[in-house]
């Protein structure tokens, strides 16, 4: 083999997938699928009563053609508003997404400057140390009830849920990174007489920044993943409202779409901050 | 050559807390001076407080006790007055050659427009030979071309005092010697005060005028100031050939390997901490006495 690894990985990669869809087929096809008649035995009464399921011998479960082709129908109108309960996948996707960034935004504002000052002050460190280690291992959606009581209003609170699961790795990751930056590096900028705003910009925040990134790519993973739960707390709109929806219509061809768009987009957030951590990355 | 004292130490020590209350006490009632353009090497041992020494120097430790002064002001903290060349280069990753000298340049010169000061930082960067890989980041660099960087660095912002903790003690034999030669000349160019910190005996004796000698710490203290017998136009290649550099390297490396220790339980008669002993060791090519043949 002669390939290069990269070809020979994508090549693997292809063959699990195609190794998985054709089980997936072969777990979903059924036996007496094709043979239309009822098994041999049941009551007719039997029959009608427990519908298509029961009397085909077919899953509900869908074939992985049969998501293929619903997917390929909700892509190819995305954005249409048939009422509260029938909208596209991109408008639910693009409210998720909008809660996201606005909560995990908001997150920065707040992370960012704070630890800062975690990280450059001793005092500050130790004196919010119990607060930190007490509210981080809070599932955010213990928030929830508190936030609906509080806010009264159900698209804010999510907002607010993602803002809370994200600024804790944030926050830890950007004092962790202020506190280890190099002391030569601060007392190469006091010899030159740098005053501490500027060295904050120049000096710190450019050391940090890789630790920073870092913890920001945790919180978006973090915030991804708590938004689907919070929306199906929440209701109304969003992917995760989405899943949920249509796990109530029973139709598990939408809820497995879900899934896999959920996934995708969780993939892009991260490479998104990636590529961003690259940029700020330098090597020693 | 007391007339003007350019760099003073005076009666400086320095204390940290050690476990169990106590404290332990790394140099006491250190007394120095420096003039105009004079090149002072200190040598000794790992934990005597040389680079504390330095630091204070620098303006980033403060003494205890005692006070460090530089033409005619004390020294409360760091200056751009007083550059370090820094051991391990301490460059900034994320920035050019270029633009690790021009931070130092524009902090030097906060008023001038970003051409004037990369002009200035392009001119040191060209003293120090590196013209052509100003847009290079440190991580490309080598370590010699690293330490250049950092020379760049603190020329650039044209201090009244240059201090160097152990510049080159992390590069090869060959970079070494090619930097020393760089920065012997620079300095002799520019009439620079040079304050540095070495374990080699031998930079020591190619580059300072003076070498303090401190004996070992804790409560170290400065045994002696040798002043350099070579010729101020000495060269590194034939150093070794000058009359009196054995007695110098013998009386140095003898101070090292015995008398750094031994020194502080027996003081001199009339040993003074004000004054420490002036000495010039001289005296004709006397043969190394244990067969030392490394000078080649």
């Amino acid at each position: 083999m002669s390939l290069p690894l990269n070809v020979r990985a994508a090549l693997v990669s292809v063959l699990l997938l195609a190794g998985f869809l054709l089980v997936w087929q072969g777990a979903t096809a059924g036996f007496g699928a094709s043979s239309g008649g009822l098994p041999a035995g049941m009551d007719p009464e039997y029959a009608k009563l427990m519908g298509l399921t029961a009397t085909t011998g077919k899953s509900a479960m869908p074939s992985p053609v049969d998501v293929g082709g619903q997917l390929l129908k909700l892509l190819s109108d995305p954005f249409y508003d048939k009422g509260p309960n029938d909208k596209g996948l991109g408008i639910q996707l693009a409210y998720s997404l909008g809660r996201v960034l606005l909560g995990y935004g908001i997150a920065v504002l707040v992370a960012v400057p704070l630890g800062f000052l975690i990280g450059m002050s001793a005092l500050m460190s130790r004196a919010l140390d119990p607060f930190i280690q007490v509210l981080k291992p809070i599932s955010p959606l213990a928030w929830m009830p508190l936030a609906l009581y509080t806010i009264k209003d159900s698209g804010i609170s999510a907002i607010f849920v993602i803002f809370i699961c994200s600024v804790w790795p944030m926050l830890l990751n950007t004092a962790f990174g202020v506190a280890s930056v190099r002391k030569e590096w601060l007392n190469v900028a006091r010899t030159l007489e740098v005053g501490p705003l500027k060295r904050a910009f120049t000096v710190i925040l450019p050391a940090a920044a890789p630790t920073i990134l870092t913890g920001m790519r945790i919180s978006i993973g973090i915030a991804w993943l708590v938004i689907v739960a919070a929306e199906m707390l929440v209701g109304g709109t969003g992917i995760g409202y989405f899943v949920w929806n249509e796990w109530n219509n029973l139709s598990i061809t939408n809820v497995i779409i879900a899934i896999l768009i959920i996934g995708v987009t969780g993939m892009v957030l991260d490479q998104i901050l990636a590529a961003v951590a690259r940029l700020v990355t330098f090597p020693e | 050559m007391t007339d003007s004292r350019y760099v003073s130490i005076e009666g400086i020590a320095r204390r940290y807390a050690a476990p169990g209350g106590r404290t332990t006490t790394v140099f006491e009632d250190l007394w120095f001076s420096m003039n105009k353009g004079d090149f002072a090497c200190i040598i000794g041992h790992s934990g005597c407080g040389k680079t504390t020494v330095l630091n204070i120097l620098a303006g980033l430790d403060a003494p205890d006790t005692g006070a460090a002064i530089m033409d005619g002001q004390a020294i409360e903290g760091p200056s751009l007055d007083r550059a370090v060349i820094f051991q391990g280069h301490a460059l900034l990753p994320w920035r050019t050659v270029l633009g690790n000298v021009s931070y130092a340049v524009s902090s030097r010169h906060r008023r001038w427009s970003a051409e004037k000061v990369r002009d200035h930082a392009m001119r040191f960067i060209e003293l120090v030979g590196l013209k052509g890989s100003e847009h290079k980041r440190p991580s490309e660099l080598s370590g010699g071309m690293k330490q250049r960087v950092g020379i760049a660095r603190a020329l650039s912002i044209e201090p009244k005092m240059l201090l160097m903790d152990e510049p080159f003690s992390a590069l090869d034999a060959l970079t070494r010697g090619t930097l020393q030669d760089e920065v012997r000349r620079i300095c002799l160019e520019t009439g620079q005060t040079v304050f540095m910190i070495t374990h080699d005996v031998d930079e020591a004796i190619y580059l300072a005028d003076r070498i303090v000698l401190m004996t070992n710490g804790p409560q170290a203290v400065v045994a002696e100031i040798v002043e350099n017998p070579l010729p101020r136009d000495r060269r590194r290649l034939d150093i070794h050939k000058q009359p009196d550099f054995y007695a110098v390297r013998n009386h140095l490396i003898d101070f090292l390997v015995e008398r750094s220790k031994t020194f502080k339980s027996a003081l001199p008669e009339g040993y003074d901490h004000r004054h420490p002993p002036v000495v010039r060791p001289t005296g004709g090519l006397v043969p190394p006495p244990d067969g030392d043949a490394r000078a080649a």
